[in-house]
């Protein structure tokens, strides 16, 4: 009996290993088979000519309502380009990046497909990712497109861009009599306003910036701090600058409680409070527009955010990047360049409301400006004059965990943000090699 | 007619007749756990990013670096502080978790009208999935507008900042996980009671025995390899924790609710160090097995299995 439980189990180990084995050669048989069906039609005298290269492309963006969009894309790609057929695979963002690094790790990636600014730096640094040149990446904005710049290499495109603008609430400013943010203001000026609004009633608030990795590094720059040096070799996390940034940040909770403590807050996030008409000031991105149009039962505009010595704002962008191990380098490039950069993929984009193509010449993007709420939508634009980028390295992920569990405890005034900004210090030098 | 001998017998030959229904799922066994487990042992000898080839030439070559991992967590604040986490977690919630599931087991063997509907009214959370169950909970508990704080006002008592706090925070997973396991845990204690032969509360009631002698007596004593089993689980399920806490905490509030399996989760799929995870498995594998041989050796010391 033994000896058959021994047996099975060995059958079963082999049929493991089998299919492990299996998986690599799984990329190659797929073009294997492409060819076999031009073949079978016997016509050898058209064939060179319409024999289509079938490319694999993973993204998670069109996830939940843009899947639609994309497949114009893809249909108005392949009648430019017959020659290429672009097979889409779309993931849900909260399983896709589990599902690529599994895929990436077995061999089995698509030719090309999505990644964010923070796994993109991981994986560019692991060497995953394959330089894509012959592409033409002059429409593109420099900006996001040095984003994915490695060491003079162009490792990934800029498929689309989002940034923040400070949002507000018109009717409580004229309630509390104060004029309009304008994008001469600083953070002073926003203090001033924030404790005007503040003082209209116990439950209503001035402004409501996270204390968060996210906000701190974009904070931090307008003071002139970094949470990195020049050279990315070493940590600045507790500099006087940052310091000086955070504290005005946890103050407004802490002290002038213009901003709701997390208490105060309860279940309901930023963005209800601000649609629910009693918070003066939201710093937030510009893929609230939509949202807020729909349930703002008041006036609301958009400015670029105030600084401080500078201004800085944020920049989001996703990339496309290319396998290294593709059959078919030149037709992903076209077909990325072509996703990125063309006035075609943009004027789809732009006709659907899915978030903003990476472009230079913003003249492309006229239609955008005319959707109003807000009506200075422009500011959109003037942002992309301060952009900062996050400070991306290897242990990205690692970095933001650490320094938004210290920041966590300085906002909820268990520690001092010196303290909390000290600690964050410590504890990524301890952990993470940088260089 | 055929005795002992051909009963062996006839259990190999079911055993020959079974193995094709057994095989399907014996290769499900191999491919998704066995195998996974010879490989991770590998997987925790190297720096495994996650995301380089596992099975390209030269890899062990490259990536070896032996005992290097476990040396490092071993040696880490961070291990140390996660193991507490868990500690604490376990400390409170084994106790309760018994106290509670004891008395729904007992509330629930009483012979009422109505019986079967609480058993199934205490059964739901059970069946409910752990995502939903923790979505709900932090809105109950949320500090200023949560239904918790406000029953808890009702009667002049201020409430804690439950999940934001790094005090409660624990607590409050505790308190969660408990509602959600009683109604398991209650049900097999329910059985353990019913299985109590009622002879025994006959004899003790011509003796002039009261409920609560009754319950001390003669159910707790009887019941005990049901709590030892339910222990076992338990504890095992503890050191296992993570559902919850990812969703109602992240391991926040300034790391007090980080334990073991959401740690092996962020290294291994957030901070890309595969082979750090695996050996951070490994020694939450021992760690449970050296637990569950004590709780087996102890056993003889309290559990009676004479019923």
């Amino acid at each position: 009996m033994k000896q058959l439980i021994a047996l099975l189990l060995t059958l079963a180990m082999v049929f493991a290993l089998a299919a492990c084995g299996g998986t690599a050669p799984a990329p190659e048989a797929k073009p294997a088979e492409e060819a076999k069906a031009p073949a079978k039609a016997e016509t050898p005298s058209e064939a060179p000519a319409a024999e289509p290269v079938t490319i694999t492309y993973c993204n998670f963006n069109a996830n939940g309502g843009q899947e639609g969009t994309l497949d114009e894309m893809v249909a108005a790609f392949e009648k430019e380009h017959p020659e290429i057929k672009v097979q889409v695979e779309t993931i849900a963002y909260d399983d896709y990046f589990t599902q690529m690094q599994t895929r990436v790790a077995g061999g089995t990636a698509p030719d090309c497909y999505e990644l964010n600014i923070e796994n993109f730096a991981a994986y560019a640094n692991k060497g995953l990712l394959a330089e894509i040149t012959g592409a033409d990446t002059s429409a593109l904005n420099e900006t996001a497109l040095n984003a994915f710049n490695v060491g003079g290499k162009q490792f990934g495109l800029p498929e689309s861009f989002s940034n923040v603008i400070l949002i507000y609430n018109k009717d409580l400013f004229d309630a509390a009599g104060v004029a309009y943010p304008t994008a001469e203001w600083t953070q002073d000026d926003l203090q001033q306003a924030a404790e005007a609004i503040r003082a209209l009633g116990p439950d209503t608030f001035g402004i409501w910036q996270p204390i968060t990795y996210n906000e701190m590094f974009k904070v931090v720059a307008q003071y002139g701090g970094a949470l990195l040096n020049q050279d990315k070799t070493a940590f600045t996390i507790n500099s006087a600058e940052n310091l000086k940034a955070m504290q005005t940040l946890v103050d407004r909770v802490t002290v002038s409680n213009v901003q709701p403590t997390a208490e105060q807050a309860g279940a309901m996030g930023d963005w209800d409070w601000f649609m629910s008409g009693k918070l003066g000031m939201i710093p937030t991105g510009i893929w609230a527009f939509q949202t807020f149009t729909e349930n703002c039962e008041f006036d609301w505009d958009i400015v670029v955010e105030p600084g401080s010595t500078q201004k800085a704002t944020h920049f989001f962008s996703n990339c496309v990047v290319m396998n290294p191990e593709t059959q078919h380098a030149e037709a992903v490039a076209a077909w990325l360049a072509w996703l990125t950069g063309s006035t075609a993929s943009a004027d789809i984009r732009l006709a659907h409301g899915w978030d903003l193509p990476a472009l230079k010449d913003m003249d492309a993007l006229a239609a955008y400006l005319q959707v109003t709420p807000p009506e200075n939508k422009v500011a959109v634009f003037d942002s992309l004059n301060y952009l900062v980028m996050p400070p991306v390295i290897e242990d990205y992920a690692k970095m933001c965990d650490i320094i938004n569990e210290k920041l966590s405890a300085a906002a909820a005034g268990t520690m001092t943000v010196e303290d909390a900004l000290n600690a964050a210090q410590a504890e990524c030098e301890a952990q993470i090699k940088l260089g | 007619m055929k005795g002992n001998g051909p009963g062996k017998n006839r259990g190999c030959g079911g055993l020959i007749t079974a193995s094709p229904f057994l095989v399907p799922s014996l290769i499900g066994l191999a491919i998704f756990y066995l195998a996974p487990m010879l490989i991770s042992v590998f997987i925790s000898l190297t720096d495994w990013n996650g995301l380089d080839r596992l099975f390209a030439d030269g890899f062990m070559r490259q990536h070896y670096i032996g005992l290097e991992n476990y040396r490092s967590i071993l040696t880490s604040d961070e291990f140390w502080k996660v193991l507490g986490n868990t500690l604490e977690y376990i400390v409170l919630y084994i106790p309760l978790m018994l106290l509670v599931s004891i008395s729904v087991a007992t509330l629930l063997s009483r012979q009422r009208k109505g019986v079967g509907v609480f058993r199934v009214l205490y059964y739901i959370p059970v069946l409910t999935s752990w995502v939903a169950a923790s979505l709900i909970w932090k809105t109950i508990l949320a500090p200023q507008f949560g239904a918790m704080n406000n029953i808890l006002a009702l009667f002049g008592i201020k409430g804690p900042g439950w999940l934001l706090d790094e005090k409660w925070a624990m607590p409050a997973i505790v308190l969660v996980s408990v509602w959600k396991d009683m109604g398991f845990f209650g049900l097999i204690l329910l059985s353990g009671i019913i299985g109590i032969n009622t002879s025994y509360y006959e004899a003790a009631a011509i003796d002039g025995a009261g409920p609560v002698t009754k319950f001390f007596r003669i159910t707790l004593p009887l019941l005990t390899p049901a709590i030892f089993y339910v222990m076992i689980v338990s504890l095992i399920n503890s050191f296992q924790l993570f559902p919850q806490i990812m969703i109602m905490t992240d391991g926040g509030p300034n790391g007090a609710t980080q334990v073991m399996v959401e740690r092996i989760y962020k290294y291994g799929f957030r901070y890309f160090q595969m082979g750090y995870a695996s050996a951070f498995s490994w020694i939450l594998f021992v760690i449970i097995m050296l637990c569950t041989a004590l709780q087996l050796r102890g056993q003889n010391r309290w559990v009676n299995y004479d019923s």
